[in-house]
């Protein structure tokens, strides 16, 4: 457990918290990034735009930290493209079809004691460790 | 106009909690998964931080007729577990596992310019068009 950051971790979870609140105080929204990001995807009138600018947001976030705090963009994993672009299409198509992310069912529908979410959350929570496991302990850390 | 300001803070904010939480790092993130390594339990905080605090304003907030910029709520009303939910929750997690980024750190860490966020950012919009 040496790289175990329970102070700032807890910290950036309050700011999640926090932003996912005032979306929903100020918009009526639901904070879950890949529902927001396939909603630009597929435009609907006037679902759009906030959509649009909550991601430049999320940019702009970025690059306040790039400038601010590089090093918290440290991959730390080898993982070959095509290991990538096999993660990516998974988490793409998987968040599409279960209707969510970490976000939109680990945050937000935990915080509101959906079901839903819960079960949404304890499964890919079990397939992540079991991907994970294969990965570190059968295939020796990389893929 | 006083919408998209707010759609525009709360994106900037959630990408600042990310980055502070240590959740831009796939490393962090495996090593959450990583329960027969060297197992790292942030992401649990980061999870219990988020929760709570929009546990008790999520409350707070439905006491409200409306938003305060909007005429609705557009919160989920589905109640039933599907197999779609199962299926999708799975994949995803063994896409997350496979490359320790969910949508949010990934989308966030676009401006890093690496080419490897690049990637798999571009096959994840391509997976959510399948």
């Amino acid at each position: 457990m040496e790289h175990f950051t329970p102070v700032a971790s807890l910290i950036g979870g309050i700011l999640i918290g926090l932003s996912a609140s005032a979306l929903l105080f100020f918009d009526g929204k639901i904070a879950g990034i890949s529902g927001i990001v396939a909603g630009m995807l597929s435009p609907v009138k006037n679902d759009t735009l906030w959509r649009v600018v909550f991601v430049a947001g999320l940019l702009t976030g970025g690059l306040l930290l790039r400038l601010l705090s590089p090093q918290v963009f440290t991959i730390g994993i080898t993982r070959s493209s095509s290991a990538l672009v096999l993660a990516g299409l998974l988490v793409g198509f998987g968040t599409r079809l279960g209707n969510g992310c970490t976000s939109g069912h680990g945050v937000c529908g935990l915080s509101r004691f959906s079901q839903r979410s819960l079960i949404a959350t304890l499964i890919f929570m079990a397939t992540g460790v079991a991907t994970v496991y294969i990965i570190n302990h059968l295939l020796g850390g990389t893929v | 106009m006083n919408s998209l300001l707010a759609a525009f803070a709360a994106g900037l904010l959630f990408a600042i909690g990310l980055g502070i939480s240590g959740m831009t790092q796939p490393a962090k993130v495996t090593a959450f998964l990583d329960f027969a390594g060297d197992w790292d339990p942030s992401l649990a905080c980061v999870m219990i931080g988020a929760i709570i605090v929009h546990a008790a304003f999520y409350r707070l907030i439905r006491r409200r007729p409306t938003p305060l910029f909007a005429s609705a709520f557009s919160i989920p009303t589905r109640i039933d577990l599907d197999p779609r939910l199962v299926g999708g929750a799975a994949l995803f997690g063994i896409g997350w596992g496979m490359g320790g980024f969910c949508p949010g750190p990934a989308v966030t860490s676009l401006v890093s310019g690496q080419v490897s966020v690049v990637i798999f950012v571009a096959a994840m919009i391509v997976g959510m068009y399948l």
